[in-house]
């Protein structure tokens, strides 16, 4: 029995080696990807045109106009002259934000009244918006600082900030490990779904269902290897994130070690699952992406999983990446406890088993 | 006649291969013949065709089309051919009416020419009936009649056939034939690429490849001559005919051998004085009947003879079986949804018996064949191998038999020796043992040359070699052979035939399916199968018995097939 698991273990591997396709998609492309979506999803904001209609022309506005100005995130000031300019402006994208200062400004200030700026956003780009409206809240906020010193009289609150685990707001950081938790499923899923329905398509998996090979063995020897590629591949990605995104990994490896396998098992249980289903590649991609595409949607990569329905969070708990994403931000961002690790560790092996489990009984029943 | 095709020193190589797929070919094609184009897989035959029809351009030569030539003047050139490649681009998802709108819309033909056209190309090829029905719902000879109505949209001056009449059954092979013989009294030339040796000896001309050369260009009847008084049947052989058929073969008199039902069929050596039957050990009752020669004895004469070698499989270890009966089938029935694909079929096969599963493509022989060896499930009825169902069998009961599949089902991307090594692995073979059976194979499949090059690459006879090789490293009792000769050269068919017939002497069970009829001869026993029902099944001697009449009294199996399908068909239909 070993030495047909260990035929085909071989045989698996072989063949990945072996065809350049494979080799490319499978082992280069998810670091190579890491890397492009890493940049990709920076969300520094830059080269922002802003538009500043000012009715005011008092000393006030134009102190505060230039600290604008001086902003880095602003590339391009440009001025309107009326009222009517700002609609058009944002319609055709021309600014991204319109600042409005309105003629009364610096007159309220100087008598110690509180006077109003006007930010108008373009809600089409929603997620520059937000980071603008908060760079432009920083400026205003230290505007008054600066001003009421200068008054000599201390704002009653002060707000000191401080983010844990990110210091710096490096974007990368929080991108990364969730990043990681994404293109390993990635990896796994595309070798585990592909291999049965490739079998199937290309006629060889008959050859395998005469032989002495028995459904779990041909199971044990279809996940091992996609496992071995995707741990390997997973190690490059690691590695690449070191050297070139320089997020640091605080946590224990072997913690992400074991807990990836474990991933993977349950990932490669999924993958082996839909194969099974598929009567050719085709079908196994369709059916992949069909699952894929959500649940990583609903993992907490994009958004968190705390913010959904009930009955959603229900569905992220049953999904493999809402966990492994869980012990990769973890392990890259800090030391956490162990208990943390092993509670997300168990629903994972929990979905492996299950997913194994029906792989092999759907094997069985889909073969005539 | 005049030539409506002069071809002068046509050479054409392709990238990354050695060998040129044609080299120096120069030929005439008359106008108003059937050129058959014969010759084994990889011959070269597609690559004269698509240069005829200027879809590639020759290294070396020139061609002449009416005139014209097809590269500088593909408009003018394709104005006058009509091309049907091997996978004619019909769309299975669009009706017969749709298909034929299509290639009229792609040809410019409108109005009440091409209502007239559709009429007569939906009389010529029968699908009037059809016209709604999807074109991926029709059989194998049906999708072939419309692609060839869909080529003739535009009546051309040559029509390119290649190979038409694979996967399809003997009848619609022998009315695709007379259709096409009926554009020819109507002056269109045709140039019809072929495997069959059967339908080339129809033709007026035949012009036969061999790896590039053109090795015989003329009329059939010419090739058949140079091998006439030279072909025998042994009648009355005493004891095994394979025995008999074995020490033939490597016989110095003889060239070729095959086997007839209960006979041996050989073609002797040009210079072969007498043939003493003792030598042979075909027994004292044994006689040497001549017999008229057939296009294929030439074509192997032409080619220097059969496979003549002692096959490594003779004197193999002998396989003891405790029962008699090695595969039974009960009733098997299998419906795919409404469609019944095979129904009540039931036979046994004893152990050391070669048996036949012989029908058409799609008639329900590999669906049989999957329901014995395990693959399918049966509606109804049950398959047992050796006592046992090898749907629950355990894996011990697997290892003991070896299955070769109809499409090459090893690993492509693998290398041979890979390939060689994950079956020994699979089925057990390890060690010393491993080493020497993967051994033996290499040598008795001729495969030393090819072991590092990827499986999947390799010419269509090393990739068959192969996989009967993965299919009987390990000894097994039973063997499946799922149309193990499909698309392979004639001499190549003698050699696989040469390893069975030493494994059945060693007391194999093999079970085969094939739509080359003549090979059913090889069988100890065949089943007909036809539309689902298993319509004969006997001996080849009485399937032939059973078929024969006043007007047919020595029909070929083919012959028999058929009238035994028409016998059934009158039978069944009310």
């Amino acid at each position: 029995m070993w030495q047909r698991i260990y035929a085909l273990i071989v045989k698996e591997l072989l063949a990945s080696a072996r065809d350049p396709q494979t080799r490319w998609v499978v082992l280069f492309s998810p670091p190579f990807l890491l890397l492009i979506y890493a940049f990709a999803i920076t969300q520094e904001v830059s080269d922002v045109t802003l538009a500043v209609y000012n009715q005011d022309h008092g000393n006030a506005s134009v102190e505060l106009i230039s600290r604008f100005e001086v902003a880095e995130v602003f590339d391009q000031i440009i001025h309107l002259r009326a009222g009517a300019d700002i609609a058009p402006t944002i319609d055709a994208r021309r600014a991204t934000l319109v600042m409005r200062v309105g003629e009364d400004f610096s007159r309220r200030l100087e008598r110690g009244e509180s006077a109003e700026v006007q930010l108008i956003l373009d809600g089409r780009r929603s997620n520059t918006a937000q980071i603008l409206l908060g760079y432009s809240s920083r400026i205003v906020e230290t505007y008054n600082r600066e001003r009421l010193d200068r008054l000599r009289a201390t704002a009653p609150v002060r707000l000191v900030q401080r983010t844990w685990f990110n210091p710096n707001l490096e974007p990368l950081w929080s991108a990364v490990p969730a990043l990681f938790a994404v293109l390993v499923a990635v990896v796994g899923f595309m070798v585990s779904a592909l291999s049965i329905a490739r079998e199937r398509e290309l006629g060889t998996f008959e050859q395998l269902l005469v032989s002495p090979l028995r459904p779990f063995e041909i199971l044990i020897g279809k996940s091992v290897p996609a496992l071995l590629i995707a741990l390997t591949s997973a190690s490059a990605m690691l590695v690449l994130g070191m050297l070139f995104l320089n997020v640091p990994i605080r946590g224990s490896l072997a913690l992400l070690f074991f807990g990836m396998v474990v991933y993977l098992a349950a990932i490669v249980g999924i993958g082996l699952f839909i194969s099974s289903l598929a009567k050719t590649q085709q079908q196994a991609i369709i059916g992949l992406f069909m699952y894929m595409v959500p649940a990583v949607l609903i993992s907490g990569y994009a958004t968190p999983v705390e913010n959904m329905p009930d009955w959603l969070q229900g569905l992220a708990a049953a999904t493999p990446i809402t966990h492994f994403i869980v012990i990769s931000k973890a392990v890259y961002l800090r030391e956490a406890p162990l208990w943390l690790y092993f509670s997300h560790i168990w629903p994972m092996a929990l979905i492996a088993a299950a997913s194994l489990l029906a792989a092999t009984w759907l094997f069985r029943r889909r073969t005539g | 006649m005049t030539a409506l095709v002069t071809i002068e020193g046509l050479t054409k190589r392709f990238p990354k291969q050695a060998e040129p797929a044609l080299r120096s070919v120069s030929t005439q094609i008359r106008s108003g013949h059937i050129v058959g184009l014969v010759g084994p897989d990889g011959s070269g035959k597609t690559t004269f065709l698509r240069l005829i029809a200027g879809l590639l351009r020759p290294d070396e030569g020139g061609i002449d089309v009416g005139g014209f030539d097809p590269v500088a003047n593909a408009k003018e050139v394709r104005a006058r051919i009509a091309y049907m490649p091997q996978r004619f681009g019909l769309y299975e998802d669009l009706s017969v009416e749709e298909n034929l709108n299509l290639y009229a819309d792609l040809r410019g033909l409108v109005g009440s020419a091409r209502k007239a056209t559709f009429e007569r190309l939906l009389d010529f090829t029968g699908l009037a009936p059809f016209t709604g029905r999807l074109a991926g719902a029709l059989s194998g000879g049906m999708k072939q009649k419309l692609g060839l109505a869909c080529a003739l949209v535009v009546t051309p001056e040559l029509l390119l056939l290649d190979e038409p009449s694979v996967g399809v059954d003997p009848i619609s092979r022998r009315e695709l034939w007379r259709m096409v013989s009926r554009l020819t009294d109507e002056g269109i030339t045709v140039v019809w690429a072929t495997a069959y040796l059967d339908e080339a000896e129809k033709c007026e001309t035949v012009l036969v490849l061999s790896e590039g050369d053109l090795i015989f260009d003329g009329r059939p009847t010419d090739l058949a001559a140079r091998v006439a008084g030279r072909v025998f049947l042994i009648e009355g052989i005493e004891g095994d005919r394979r025995y008999v058929l074995n020490r033939a073969r490597q016989h110095e008199a003889v060239m070729d051998g095959t086997i007839q039902a209960s006979h041996v069929r050989l073609l002797l050596n040009e210079n072969a004085r007498a043939l003493s039957l003792a030598s042979i050990g075909a027994g004292d009752e044994a006689r040497l009947k001549p017999v008229a020669p057939r296009f294929e004895d030439a074509f192997i004469d032409l080619i220097g003879g059969g496979f003549r070698a002692e096959s490594p499989f003779a004197g193999g270890s002998q396989r003891s079986h405790d029962i008699a009966i090695a595969v039974e089938a009960r009733g098997l029935t299998r419906m795919f949804g409404s469609f019944t694909a095979a129904s009540e079929i039931s036979f046994d096969v004893r152990r050391g018996e070669v048996f036949g599963l012989i029908g058409p493509n799609g008639a329900g022989k590999s669906t049989t064949f999957k329901m014995l060896s395990g693959l399918l499930k049966p509606t109804s009825g049950e398959a047992r191998i050796a006592g046992v169902d090898l749907r629950t069998a355990a894996s011990e009961a697997r290892a003991r038999l070896g299955y070769m599949a109809q499409k090459f089902s090893l690993y492509g991307d693998l290398s041979t020796m890979q390939n060689l090594r994950f079956f020994a692995r699979v089925y057990g073979l390890t060690g010393a043992r491993q080493r020497t059976m993967i051994a033996r194979m290499i040598e008795s499949f001729a495969l030393t040359d090819k072991l590092d090059e990827n499986s999947g690459q390799l010419p269509l006879g090393f990739k068959q070699r192969l996989s009967l090789a993965c299919a009987v490293m390990h000894e097994p009792d039973v063997l499946f052979l799922d149309e193990p000769t499909s698309g392979v050269d004639p001499r190549t068919r003698r050699e696989f035939w040469a390893h069975i017939n030493a494994m059945v002497t060693n007391g194999v069970t093999v079970i085969v399916t094939t739509h080359f009829l003549d090979e059913a001869e090889y069988c100890d026993r065949a089943a007909l199968i036809y539309r689902g029902q298993m319509i004969a099944l006997g001996t080849p001697a009485e399937l032939k018995a059973q078929a024969a009449s006043s007007t047919m009294p020595n029909p070929t199996f083919e012959d028999a097939f058929i009238a035994l399908v028409e016998k059934n068909e009158a039978e069944t239909s009310p």
